[in-house]
């Protein structure tokens, strides 16, 4: 049997691959989209498990919300990649240093 | 069923305002696509029309008894309407202020308004959500056309920079905020807002449940924070002041910073409100380290929008502060301070458009040398302006100020007021250093300042309300305490 707690501490440890994901990885735009689906994707088992645990619907719905913003996310941030690549011929991160900060 | 049907159709009249408003994008979008790219001014003026229209729609709503509707998802109530008037009353001027600048820069298309449009209707319901669902997807519906907006320029690779850094920023900022919200929800069973006090209120919390909302509490905080800008969470926001094109700095700065405060009324205090004791402290770091950094770091500041931006993240600190206190008036000062702010940070953007002429971007602090022999009108609102602040009497910047360390000392911390002066003091210098360039420096350049008429106008106006709105602060004060 699968208790509420194991679902918390998955998605706890998939959260935070997706957290440290985004401040450790230098190399790729790409790849910082993928954390932020990871970390949606964490908040989502969240929801679920206690929705299923509570025997109350209102969790599930919310990530039915959840999913169509990450969707609409991910659309403007491939398009903001696009513009990068168009003005630095390039998607390394290490493009995107011209301003300080 | 005809009775069921007659309640629905007037709860939808509670919602007239937002209605109305997605109603017009949509229109706006279409006409907008048959429009040759000469009668775009026509996307200008229709835009405005919406917003007025809008802004109308809320004002009458302000007075009526709080109903809720939509499942208990949404709110109608005085704050949230008055909240409303603000947003599109400031978006108006900020989109007054923008309209030469777009036309020079090439930036002037109908996607522009739309997006600016779409961020209103994402900070209406901001201002309105009962329920975290609805807090979250006008928080969405407004970060997702802020980021859009930001990259507009499309061939200018510091604002494509500047964009990409508030996307992924921003990203990590929902995502902390939804896994507060999935915390709370987890123990509390519900995502409304009235639901979760009654919860956090009861009697009977086991010292288990009080940790787990505890645990959610503090990501909401730092999702707020995020959002809001105060340090630690502060790295975003001179980048992307800086590359965004100066008029959607003005819009970035201004505007969303009256929904933040409303999603953080609606979460923080009617939802969580019984643990203040437990998120007032997180409040004090949070405020003191803005205050302390965003005076100090815009010293060194060179460009003026870096400069505007910590000084935005200081004033940020003081409206955090209000919150400190836990008392209804405390609340409404951070309300008034909010709305000073904006009222001030669109003159001061005002005059950085306005020295901006073609192709050239008076972003440094140089440009300004000299300005009160080019134009000593715009010279002199900058003055209003920068005095305003840096908190000086008898501006309204100094009555904000003056009313949060009134309820800040009131409430008992008598050293958080202390420090906060003291670093207020030490950020009058890079305002003082502005007037100075202003005034006794001389300039490098010859240009004469050409605007429009409108703009010139409402500048003015803006720059009068500085001076006006201070001779009777306690009005104001007196009405933004009776919003809670």
């Amino acid at each position: 049997m699968i208790t509420l707690s194991d679902y918390l501490i998955l998605s706890a440890i998939v959260f935070c691959i997706g957290l440290a994901g985004i401040f450790i990885n230098r190399t790729n735009i790409i790849t910082l989209l993928m954390c932020v689906e990871l970390m949606l994707a964490a908040v989502n088992t969240n929801f679920i498990a206690f929705s299923y645990f509570l025997g109350d619907y209102t969790g599930q719905i919310f990530v039915f919300f959840v999913l169509t913003v990450a969707a609409a996310e991910v659309a403007i941030g491939l398009g903001i990649v696009t513009l990068v690549y168009r003005n630095k011929g390039s998607i390394n991160i290490d493009v995107t240093n011209s301003l300080r900060g | 069923m005809t009775s069921n049907f007659t309640i629905e159709l007037n709860s939808l009249l509670v919602a007239l305002p937002e209605i109305f408003l997605i109603s017009g994008i949509v229109v706006v979008l279409l006409i907008d696509l048959f429009l040759k790219s000469k009668f775009k001014q026509i996307t200008y003026h229709l835009t405005h029309l919406c917003l007025l229209i809008t802004g109308v729609l809320s004002f009458n709503l302000i007075g009526n008894p709080e109903t809720v509707i939509f499942s208990n998802s949404f709110v109608l109530d005085d704050m949230g309407s008055v909240f409303k008037v603000f947003i599109a009353g400031s978006t108006m001027v900020a989109m007054v202020y923008s309209r030469h600048y777009l036309i020079e820069q090439g930036l002037f298309k109908g996607e522009y308004f739309v997006l600016i449009l779409l961020a209103v209707f994402g900070m209406m319901v901001m201002a309105s959500g009962s329920s975290l669902l609805t807090l979250y997807i006008g928080l969405e519906i407004l970060s997702l056309s802020l980021y859009t907006l930001i990259a507009i320029a499309r061939n200018r690779s510091v604002s494509v920079e500047a964009a990409l850094k508030y996307f992924i920023l921003g990203a990590i900022a929902s995502g902390l905020l939804l896994y507060g919200i999935s915390m709370v929800y987890g123990i509390s069973g519900s995502i409304n807002i009235e639901e979760i006090f009654a919860f956090a209120s009861g009697s009977n919390l086991a010292p288990r449940e009080t940790l787990i909302l505890n645990f959610g509490l503090v990501f909401l905080v730092i999702g707020i924070a995020f959002k809001l800008g105060a340090v630690p969470f502060h790295m975003w926001v001179p980048d992307v002041y800086e590359g965004a094109p100066t008029s959607v700095t003005m819009f970035l700065s201004t505007v969303p910073k009256i929904a933040a405060l409303a999603m953080l009324v609606r979460i923080l205090i009617d939802g969580l409100g019984p643990m203040h004791s437990y998120w007032s402290d997180l409040f004090i770091a949070l405020s003191l380290l803005s205050i302390a950094l965003g005076s100090v770091v815009a010293i060194m500041q060179t460009n003026i929008k870096r400069m505007l931006a910590y000084s935005t993240i200081s004033h940020v600190g003081f409206i955090m502060l209000g919150f400190v206190t836990g008392t209804i008036s405390g609340y409404g000062s951070a309300t008034f301070y909010v709305i000073v702010y904006v009222l001030m940070s669109l003159a001061a953007f005002g005059i950085v458009i306005l020295l901006n002429s073609k192709g050239y971007e008076a972003d440094n602090i140089s440009d300004y040398k000299g300005l009160s022999k080019r134009s000593p009108w715009f010279a002199l609102v900058m003055l209003v302006v920068m005095l305003s602040m840096a908190g000086v009497p008898p501006f309204i910047g100094f009555y904000s100020k003056f009313f949060i360390l009134q309820q800040v000392v009131s409430a008992g911390f008598l050293t958080i007021a202390i420090i906060a002066v003291v670093f207020a003091v030490i950020s009058a210098y890079y305002y003082l250093q502005i007037i100075k360039s202003m005034y006794f420096d001389d300039s490098e350049s010859e240009a004469v300042i050409k605007a429009p008429m409108d703009m010139k106008i409402v500048l003015s106006i803006n720059g009068a309300l500085i001076l006006v709105v201070g001779l009777f602060p306690d009005f104001w004060m007196k009405l933004a305490v009776s919003l809670f």
